[in-house]
């Protein structure tokens, strides 16, 4: 076993998203501990040179895969790169962002390679030479840290909980290009289409979030929420009772079933703070609940709650709001 | 895995987990590695509801064929795969294991021994388990059988032996196709569950539900320690109606510094 951390740096389209930064910078940290090197993997096509600026994150040296085949995500197609790499490689720690392609990917590479894994990480360590990771359980009720034994161990990093460094521009790193084989008809399982449904950040990926509850009566009321959203920068959630009654699509769910988000600020218009929404927004920075019911569970979690008729407060909210911008 | 040909019939193996009800206010167990499971309600996982309803359908669509639900768990988990029969599904199967001292890998072995067996069309789960909220197993268990698994699945047809299935991704789905045996986990939007009748609920009861021993495990995810989340600081009530927002707006900005 080597002591070298190997991180895949997931692109779409040849553009990295924070998170991939993240998640180099977090295998730079560990691989400082071991004393190993950051190797940085990249897949796709026509991505040799948009990869370089994976150096000014941490990463000693940058991989290339480049084939037709890996333009489009597969799991096949990829989870092939990866464990070909680890087997040539054969790092201590590999690290990738719990994205939606990173949590798939992860997953079969565990299977792949019969490693330890723990997805969707808050810190990772090391501790007599085994990586120790934190991890949410039962929706954020509970914080495990777990030991991986073995090697390659596997762990994937919660977006926006480690940070990216501001690039430094010093480190210049050559990338490579690596061979890659992928056998006719080895992609079992593999993608025809893609659709964006929104140009707008995810809602996993938002600094802020402005959620409607039941509170909102009617979908026909969900301008006054979206208002409040443009003004502040941010994008509209949900809790599931909204998503039931089919005001809004399901994509848009905060919560245990739903996505869970840490914003920096998440806004809670007419939401009651059940256990299984606050699961999924209990951990952002700043909460502001807008409840006309004072005994509201929400407040219980608030850093700043206002009690009254949501029609009355969100459009008076957003005006204030944009007199500050 | 042999390629079972079978036309205008669908055999469906879902693997539910039985975790505790999600609003479970969950405490930690005085050795500070586990839940305290005390007074603790469990049901089947919410998405692997999810699995089992869609495999309802799939076969329902297909004329005919058989749903079988297996779970690795405690022998109290019976419970969940009666609720499983009861929802429609034709027969379970129970690997016992009272220690739940298993990682992804090893639970994915156990799991994938039971479903080879049963030659299934396709395998569903659950994205993933809401107590470990892991979402490991499936590819595992999919590896193991040598089969594809389509993760996040939102939307699933089936049509010549192709699956077309749309799956999650940040803003927005993607449209994979693969041939069957496949694996999927399904995802909220998928279906809604539906409820057992009580008619239903009765024929459970006479429905096969075979148990064995879970195969050993090993763990290489250990668990050291299991803690609560620290509280947040506490809040403050800012006002009372839309002569408060000024005093939010002036919060956010000065102390909060958000705007
Ligand atoms: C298995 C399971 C999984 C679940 N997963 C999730 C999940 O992922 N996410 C989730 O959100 N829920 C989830 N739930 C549902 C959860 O238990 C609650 O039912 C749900 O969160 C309630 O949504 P709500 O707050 O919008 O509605 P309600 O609880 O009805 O609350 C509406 C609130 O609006 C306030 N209000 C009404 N009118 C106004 C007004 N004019 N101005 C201001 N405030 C007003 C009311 O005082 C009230 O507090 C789950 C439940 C189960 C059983
Ligand atoms: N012990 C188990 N028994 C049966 N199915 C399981 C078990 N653990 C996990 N699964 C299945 O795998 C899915 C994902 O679980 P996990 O990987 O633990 O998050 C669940 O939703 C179930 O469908």
């Amino acid at each position: 076993m080597g002591a070298d951390v190997l991180v895949f740096a997931e692109q779409r389209d040849g553009a990295f998203k924070r998170s991939a930064f993240e998640a180099v910078a977090a295998g730079a940290v560990l691989a400082r501990r071991l004393g190993g090197s950051t190797i940085a993997l990249v897949a796709g096509k026509g991505i040799c040179g948009p990869s370089a600026a994976l150096a000014g994150y941490g990463a000693d040296r940058i991989l290339a895969a480049e084939h037709p085949l890996l333009e489009r995500y597969s799991t096949d197609g990829y989870v092939a790169v990866l464990a070909a790499q680890a087997k040539a490689l054969s790092p201590a720690v590999i690290v990738m962002a719990a994205t939606a392609m990173g949590k798939d990917l992860c997953a079969a590479l565990a299977a792949r390679l019969k490693a330890p894994c723990a997805p969707d990480c808050t810190a990772l360590e090391i501790e007599g030479g085994s990586v120790v990771a934190t991890r949410p359980v039962y929706a954020g009720k509970a914080v495990a840290r777990v030991k991986l034994v073995g090697a390659p161990a596997i762990a994937t990093t919660r977006p926006n909980v480690f940070t990216a460094p501001a690039p430094d521009a010093s480190r210049a790193v050559k990338v490579e290009t690596v061979p890659v084989e992928i056998p006719k008809g080895a992609l079992r399982a593999s993608v025809t289409e893609i659709h964006r449904t929104s140009a707008k950040p995810d809602l996993t990926e938002a600094a802020i979030v402005v959620s409607g509850g039941r509170g909102q009566k009617g979908p026909e009321n969900f301008p006054v929420i979206e208002k409040l959203a443009a003004a502040l920068g941010g994008v509209v959630g949900a809790s599931r009772a909204v998503v039931d009654a089919g005001w809004r699509p399901h994509s848009d769910q905060v919560g245990q079933t739903g996505k869970v988000v840490s914003p920096q600020l998440y806004v809670a218009c007419g939401i009651s703070g059940a256990i299984q929404h606050l699961a999924g927004m209990g951990t952002s920075r700043v909460i502001v609940a807008i409840n006309s019911d004072e005994n509201a569970p929400i407040f219980q979690v608030a850093t700043y709650g206002i009690v009254g008729d949501l029609f009355e407060v969100v459009p008076r909210l957003a005006e204030e709001v944009r007199k500050l911008a | 895995m042999p390629v079972a040909i079978r036309f205008g019939s669908m055999r469906a193996v879902v693997c539910l987990k039985r975790v505790p009800k999600t609003d479970t206010r969950i405490r930690i167990r005085s050795d500070g590695r586990g839940i305290d499971t005390e007074g603790v309600q469990y049901a089947i996982g919410p998405y692997d509801e999810i699995a089992i309803e869609e495999a309802l359908r799939q076969k329902e669509k297909a004329g005919a064929g058989e749903v079988v639900v297996v779970c690795l768990g405690p022998g109290d988990a019976r419970t969940q795969l009666r609720d499983a029969l009861a929802m429609g599904a034709d027969r379970a199967v129970l690997l016992v294991d009272e220690s739940g001292d298993r990682d992804a890998l090893s639970t994915g072995a156990a799991l994938a021994e039971a479903v080879r067996a049963l030659e299934p069309d396709l395998v569903l789960f659950g994205k993933q388990a809401v107590d470990d909220d892991g979402g490991l197993v499936p590819a595992a268990v999919c590896e193991s059988l040598g089969i594809p698994c389509i993760g996040v699945v939102t939307k699933l047809e089936l049509k010549d032996r192709q699956a077309t299935a749309h799956r999650q991704i940040e803003g927005g789905h993607e449209v994979w196709q693969a041939p069957l045996p496949l694996g999927i986990t399904c995802q909220k939007g998928l279906n809604e569950p539906r409820y057992a009748s009580l008619p239903n609920i009765m024929k459970a009861k006479k429905k096969p539900l075979e148990e064995k021993p879970a195969p050993q495990a090993e763990c290489r995810v250990e668990t050291l320690s299991l803690s609560l989340p620290p509280p947040r600081p506490k809040g403050k009530i800012v006002g009372k109606g839309a002569a408060a927002a000024s005093d939010l707006a002036r919060l956010l900005h000065e102390e909060a510094k958000i705007l």
